[in-house]
């Protein structure tokens, strides 16, 4: 069974008299394990599949099964609960909260899901190991790296242990080095945790770290490729 | 579902995070907080003195005075022609039912002296009863009695101003005064009432009625009296008690049916009422004016929290992303706002209670009593107005949609 499977997802955005299709019929199948960039201009609907596969959007029509879960017809609540055990999210802009230190950000989807705090503590301490910032647990963000961040971010997207990391341009406000060593670590998120990981970029090169591609455009999947 | 703790947690860091503003927006509960507790100590003690003075009053009193003459349409003034005669006194005594004493007093303006001091002040003429019935009470020396006043005895008794102003520290029992003209022998000092308004009921001297009536004052109708004074049983006996002075004096001062009485009856009891209602419309008044001001710090609260969610959106956002639901985030903000109202709660007391008592120190004349029940009370009004202002905000940073607050900037 596949982790995730959306049929014919059409989303629509009106602006003004006119009315184009972000989503139009976009039907994918993506196993566990899989490492899957999705790729396309801007405009082409990949970010609309992203938020739609993130629980945070929902389309006009088409049906979303995750890990055999019909998310559309799941309460707000119910929804939050997915957000919280089964996905990662992991943006270009980081989206940590300001002020709050490393450790308690990472903590965050803990507090969300009733973990007593002494585990909480043990738990954020070890995600962040894996994400080599173990002796950066009390900076700021903006004490921070970008790289920083974006691995703090990462160690949050982990630590519930969510089957499915879901990346939009993760390396998008990052340098190519920095760019580099993130993508590396998505790979070893993949091949050594098993997590399932899609990922958002318009960059080919940053592309090439996956094993399997989609092309959009114009809200249509063009492309599909498994690299060997 | 989150736990307490870490809500808590997380509200109290959002608040550092804004030190001045958190603060500022305490400040506007802290000053109705202060303001609720000082307002309340100083209507408390206004109502406490009032409630004080009038039980030194006596409670349960009926004076009887003549009613106001009226000349060609023109009223007078209250006893501006005496009717009341120690005889009427005497009547009421023998049959009017339901009272504890009944005494008769005349009072004139008079300057006394001794030696080479002299005050001006208010002689009463009094029967012995009088001093029982108004509560006067002897510190010094000792009362005059029923034989005294009956042969005529000059003999008096000085209120403490009286003292003070004639013999400064001199011990004035068995001293020598003069009223008027006529030597008194000062045979005790009463014990000190404090004043009614500006009304100083120490102020006074006490002499033998029939003494004053014959050697003191100079009056155009013989025999009368300014006012007969009369202590009931107990309150359950006051209804009568006027009924029957009212038919007694109709009766013998030979009063028809459609003619206007020449006697008043006053209750005391309708008096003192009016006096706490008062002091009880004065509390009011300063806790509304109180509250107002806790009310305006509420909506500062408000204004502060609605600001709040909208700056922080994308952090509202972040955490739905990440597994917040709705009430998680409603909770945070409620917390938070409830943190500044309790917060800001609890330095108005301290601020309150020190007020106050800076302006016992200030007015000594004032009285100011803090009640605990002031302190709940505004802590708790605090606590409300917290949980009040703070849900519109809260439960409008809780229906963001997550996607469109995570895209806000």
């Amino acid at each position: 069974m596949p982790l995730i499977e959306v049929k014919n997802l059409i989303k629509t955005y009106k602006t003004g008299e006119e009315s184009f299709n972000a989503l139009d019929g976009v039907s994918l199948s993506i196993k566990k394990g899989e490492f899957v960039a999705i790729m396309g201009a801007s405009g082409s609907g990949k970010s609309t599949l992203m938020n739609t596969l993130g629980t945070l959007d929902k389309p006009n029509s088409g049906s979303y099964n995750l890990d055999g879960v019909d998310v559309f017809s799941l309460s707000p609540d119910e929804l939050s609960e997915i957000r919280n055990v089964k996905l990662g999210f992991v943006f270009q802009g980081f989206n940590l909260i300001s002020r709050t230190s490393a450790l308690d950000n990472v903590q965050m989807p803990m507090i969300y899901k009733g973990i007593p705090e002494e585990e909480r503590i043990k738990l954020a301490r070890e995600a962040l190991k894996i994400v080599g910032l173990e002796n950066r647990e009390n900076h700021m963000p903006n004490e921070m790296s970008g790289g920083q961040q974006q691995r703090v971010a990462i160690a949050r997207a982990i630590v519930n242990d969510a089957p499915l990391i879901l990346a939009d341009e993760p390396t998008g406000n990052l340098d190519t080095k920095t760019s580099i060593e993130i993508m590396e670590f998505f790979v070893s998120l993949n091949e050594k945790h098993g997590k399932t990981i899609v990922l958002v970029t318009h960059e080919p090169d940053i592309a090439q770290y996956c094993k399997r591609v989609v092309r959009f455009k114009d809200g249509k999947i063009i492309s599909d490729e498994v690299k060997k | 579902m989150i736990d307490f703790k870490s809500t808590l947690r997380i509200s109290i860091n959002s608040l550092k995070v804004n030190k001045m503003r958190s603060a500022l927006t305490s400040l506007g509960i802290i000053i109705g907080v202060s303001a609720v507790i000082i307002m309340l100590a100083v209507g408390n003690g206004a109502s406490e003195k009032v409630r004080s003075n009038i039980e030194s009053m006596g409670s349960n009193l009926l004076t009887v005075r003549s009613a106001s003459a009226k000349s060609g349409g023109v009223s007078m003034g209250m006893g501006s022609k005496p009717t009341l005669t120690l005889k009427d006194a005497d009547a009421i005594k023998k049959n009017a039912r339901g009272l504890d004493a009944v005494a008769s007093a005349s009072t004139e303006g008079k300057q006394l002296t001794y030696g080479n001091q002299n005050w001006s002040t208010t002689v009463y003429g009094i029967e012995p009863e009088y001093l029982y019935i108004k509560n006067y009470e002897v510190e010094l020396g000792r009362r005059f009695n029923r034989e005294e006043v009956n042969s005529g005895g000059k003999v008096a008794l000085l209120g403490s101003t009286v003292v003070k102003e004639l013999f400064g520290d001199v011990n004035p029992i068995d001293k020598t005064i003069r009223v008027g003209n006529v030597p008194f022998k000062v045979v005790g000092v009463l014990k000190e009432k404090g004043s009614m308004g500006p009304m100083d009921q120490d102020d006074l001297i006490f002499i033998p009625i029939l003494t004053a009536q014959k050697k003191v004052f100079g009056t155009d109708f013989p025999g009368t009296v300014s006012m007969i004074v009369a202590k009931c049983e107990d309150e359950n006996t006051v209804t009568m008690a006027v009924n029957d002075i009212d038919e007694i004096l109709t009766s013998r001062h030979k009063i028809g049916k459609n003619q206007d009485k020449d006697f008043e009856i006053r209750n005391s009891a309708e008096f003192q009422e009016k006096i706490k209602s008062t002091a009880a419309t004065f509390s009011i008044l300063l806790f509304s004016i109180a509250s107002v001001s806790l009310l305006v710090g509420g909506i500062g609260i408000m204004n502060i929290m609605l600001v709040s969610v909208t700056e922080r959106t994308k952090e509202i956002g972040i955490r739905m992303a990440i597994g917040a639901r709705a009430q998680d985030i409603r909770m945070q903000f409620l917390i938070e706002s409830l943190l500044l109202s309790i917060v800001g709660g609890l330095i108005g007391v301290v601020v309150g209670v020190i007020g106050a008592k800076s302006v016992q120190i200030f007015s000594t004349e004032m009285n100011i009593s803090i009640s605990l029940f002031s302190i709940f009370l505004s802590l708790g009004f605090s606590g409300m107005v917290g949980i009040i202002f703070g849900y519109y905000p809260a439960r409008k940073a809780s229906m963001l949609k997550p996607i469109d607050a995570l895209r806000y900037e």
